[in-house]
């Protein structure tokens, strides 16, 4: 009953697609100034209606109602009620209806808040989108329904994969998608303001809202991503060049060249066409991760059940897609001229177009990474892997000029930028020179190019800092940088300088790394509701004697039986020191994996401190530019 | 106007291009969904094969192990390439274990791609056949191996030359094959 009510409540959803689509097409040429009352009507009933058959999905898992499949394949009985709820979006079905709902409630939010706007660009935006959603309706309603049912119904369900039940998981895919989706809405509105010839400093305004919400959802969600990596995946590591970590990359990379391009574009009326491009490619770069993800054509943590049918479904919508912007970008490319503006080489334009160029190179080698496999796999029958060596080599050499460009950069002016020599930057300089200088010879690595890496990182977050203390000015900008200065300082001093040691152990024995000695003390066996644990208890003890105590796990859960291990990680401001244990079969000694991993928290803390950035930059209220 | 004449004809050959690209890009996709991802091997029968010498951590006590010496130890050896993620290697498991009785044959296992933890719990619910099982963790020396994709088994005598190369999962007639082998 509850599933039959659930598929209406999305049939319904789709009809008030088909109308809010209809209306608006009726309504753009007529002479009215404002939009037709229906159409904003019609846009509340579409998200009550998918809110309604979300509801009754969750509804669906909290009573156990095993007759519907979705739930059947991915619950449990004795589940505990949180993850009976984040299972819901814990796999392909349900996670499509938390996009759906989404994106229904970004077009929503959409028509609120775009009140001031002209009508035909608003109708447009909301005609574009509807395209998208009635997309997303019918591939949700013809290949993956949450609302099968299953005869006879079972008693008991299969479970939810144990690595899905955790905390972090529960809210990573919902404020991922929100970043996702909110790229629609970049999309949709590129394309209303190519029509309208709307492509100004005053589009600019209204986009960079969406820009700048979207992309701090996207870094948040990839953010919790990489904690529930590092602590679940037991590897110690927050980045593998996964394809589908890079699949969220992608768009993330493109957010960040188009919000640099909005600011620009607020401020001086230039780059049109970098604005319009990179909100035509954010959002297809989405669209291809869903169709990667989805399809199964690509082997991954992430993957979701193989079907075929499912991929082809989302090719043809992503190329579909493809065509109307393009054609629409041929169509109305003339009526959107790009003013001609002198730009001279110290503004901040040169810095923003030179981040624009490296931040493209960093995304075609990313792509290319992900799908070269696949391309080669067609043409020649040959599996290749492309892996971290892959990345780091074409990667790693263009960070160091990206980074010295962009200590520079956010120092420019707009316009054209006098340089007058003070005596501050001897201080700046001196203080840069000093504390890579510390930081190489802490890390003990005698490389020239790594100290440049660190003076240009260093660099950018004194000048930073200083805008953010002491001239308060631009407080986003400065916050941003500096975290991501931050963030790759930590992430360079981290990857030079963790430590490990994997040993077999039997409980009472002990052994060294840095001057500290670990102690496997003993094992104790725990009976939860949904799992048995072994715990083993480790004390370690440095030359101060102070003790510190790691609890590693051994999980065995019981709906699927499935065994994982649970990493004890003891965090400080300095490093994190990380522990796992596997069982070896059929003997009585256990795998210890002991890690010493430095600055790990502030690979976490800086990129809170991006976010914030970007949070300030929603709220950033100042009406200054520079046509 | 001769001009405008040659912009608005780059704008129509770089539309071209694009859309051809395209077009291709679309059609490999599709190609790639469709695939069943089963290879066949380049058989060439006047030519022997010998395996290359690598070294891998094994899986349970993370010893860095030669390939080359491991293969002395037995008569014959099979390796068999092998992730916890792949679905057929579920089924294949049940045939390598009923081929771990031989006395003159050893399995050793690849483990290609996997996450540790993840191949330690597809042992222990499956069952466990390998005498050694070397971690792969980045795919690239079972593409030194000639591998083309999960499940894939190779049979090798003593002297590191490869008998049988089986692509995809083991089957009954492979099982047939390898005995008539391992009895001469």
């Amino acid at each position: 009953m509850i599933s039959q009510i659930g598929f209406i409540s999305l049939f319904l959803g789709l009809s008030f697609s088909l109308l809010i689509f209809l209306f608006s097409l009726l309504d753009v040429n007529n002479n009215l100034v404002r939009i037709d009352k229906k159409i904003l009507k019609l846009i509340f009933f579409q998200f009550c209606s998918v809110i309604f058959a979300f509801s009754f999905l969750i509804f669906a898992f909290l009573v156990s109602d095993f007759s519907n499949e979705t739930v059947y394949n991915n619950s449990h009985s004795t589940k505990p009620l949180f993850y009976k709820i984040t299972g819901v979006w814990g796999n392909h079905e349900g996670s499509l209806l938390l996009w759906l709902l989404v994106l229904t409630s970004f077009v929503l939010f959409f028509a609120i808040k775009s009140k001031n706007e002209p009508k035909n660009f608003r109708l447009h935006t909301i005609l574009f989108h509807q395209i998208i959603t009635i997309g997303f309706f019918i591939f949700v309603l013809k290949t993956s329904s949450p609302f099968n049912l299953i005869f006879p119904v079972p008693s008991e369900g299969l479970g939810l994969n144990p690595i899905l039940q955790d905390p972090a998981l529960g809210i990573h895919p919902p404020i991922l998608y929100v970043g996702y989706v909110g790229t629609s809405i970049v999309f949709a509105s590129a394309l209303s303001a190519m029509i309208n010839g709307y492509v100004n400093n005053e589009w600019a305004k209204n986009l960079k809202f969406w820009t700048f919400l979207s992309w701090i959802f996207l870094t948040g969600g990839i953010l919790l991503g990489s904690i529930w990596a590092y602590y679940e995946l037991g590897w110690g590591g927050f980045w593998f060049w996964d394809p589908v970590e890079n699949i969220s990359l992608m768009p993330w990379l493109s957010l960040t060249a188009l919000l640099h391009c909005v600011v620009t574009l607020e401020k001086r009326n230039i780059l049109k066409n970098w604005t319009i491009i990179l909100s035509l490619i954010t959002f297809m770069l989405s669209i291809t991760g869903t169709f990667l993800v989805r399809s199964g054509i690509l082997n991954s943590v992430h993957t979701f059940a193989n079907d075929p049918t499912r991929g082809i479904y989302i090719l043809i919508f992503l190329f579909v897609l493809i065509f109307i912007s393009f054609i629409i970008f041929f169509l109305f490319e003339n009526k959107n001229p790009e003013i001609k503006k002198e730009i001279f080489l110290l503004s901040k334009e040169t810095s923003v177009l030179i981040n624009n160029w490296f931040i493209i190179y960093f995304l075609t080698v990313i792509l290319v990474g992900t799908i070269y496999p696949i391309f080669l796999d067609v043409i020649s029958s040959e599996k290749i892997s492309v892996g971290p060596p892959f990345y780091n080599k074409l990667i790693l050499p263009f960070l160091l000029p990206f980074f010295l460009f962009m200590s520079i950069g956010p120092s420019m002016q707009w316009i054209k930028t006098n340089f007058k020599f003070k005596i501050k930057y001897i201080v700046y300089l001196f203080l840069t020179l000093a504390a890579s200088l510390i930081t190489v010879i802490f890390l003990n690595e005698k490389n020239i190019l790594l100290y440049i890496l660190f003076l240009a990182l260093f660099y950018l977050a004194f000048k930073s800092l200083e805008n953010f203390v002491i001239k308060k000015s631009n407080l986003a900008q400065s916050f941003s940088h500096l975290g991501f200065a931050m963030l790759m300082i930590s992430i360079l001093v981290n990857s030079f300088s963790s430590t490990e040691v994997i040993k077999n152990l039997n409980v009472g024995e002990s052994f060294n790394l840095n001057n500290e000695k670990i102690f496997f003390k003993n094992v104790t066996t725990v009976k939860k509701n949904n799992y048995d644990s072994i715990q083993g208890l480790f004390e370690i003890t440095n030359n101060k004697n102070e003790t510190i105590k790691l609890k590693p796990e051994i999980r065995i859960y019981n709906q699927p039986v499935i065994a994982t291990s649970e990493a004890a990680i003891k965090t400080t401001f300095l490093k994190d020191r990380f522990i796992t244990i596997n069982l070896i079969k059929d003997e009585n000694i256990f795998n210890v994996r002991y890690q010493n991993k430095p600055f790990m928290i502030w690979i976490w803390i800086s990129t809170l401190i991006i976010i914030f950035g970007g949070v300030f930059a929603i709220f950033d209220k100042t009406k200054k530019n520079y046509i | 106007m001769c001009l405008q004449y040659l912009i608005k004809q780059k704008k129509i050959i770089f539309s071209l291009i694009l859309l051809v690209i395209l077009l291709i890009s679309f059609f490999i996709f599709n190609k790639a969904l469709k695939n069943e991802n089963v290879y066949f091997p380049k058989l060439n029968d006047n030519k022997d094969y010998y395996i290359e010498d690598f070294s891998l951590p094994e899986l349970f006590t993370n010893e860095k192990l030669s390939i080359k010496q491991l293969l002395e130890k037995k008569d014959f050896s099979i390796v068999n390439i092998w992730a916890s993620w792949c679905v057929p290697c579920e089924k294949e498991n049940s045939f390598l274990i009923s081929l771990s009785n031989f006395d003159n044959l050893q399995i050793i296992g690849v483990n290609y791609k996997d996450r540790n933890k993840n191949a330690k719990s597809f042992l222990n619910k499956f069952g466990n056949p390998f005498n050694y099982n070397l971690v792969d963790a980045n795919g690239t020396t079972s593409i030194i191996l000639g591998a083309y994709g999960v499940p894939e088994t190779f049979l090798i005598n003593k002297n590191k030359k490869i008998l049988l190369k089986i692509i995809g999962p083991i089957n009954n007639n492979h099982l047939n094959e390898i005995n008539s082998i391992i009895k001469k």
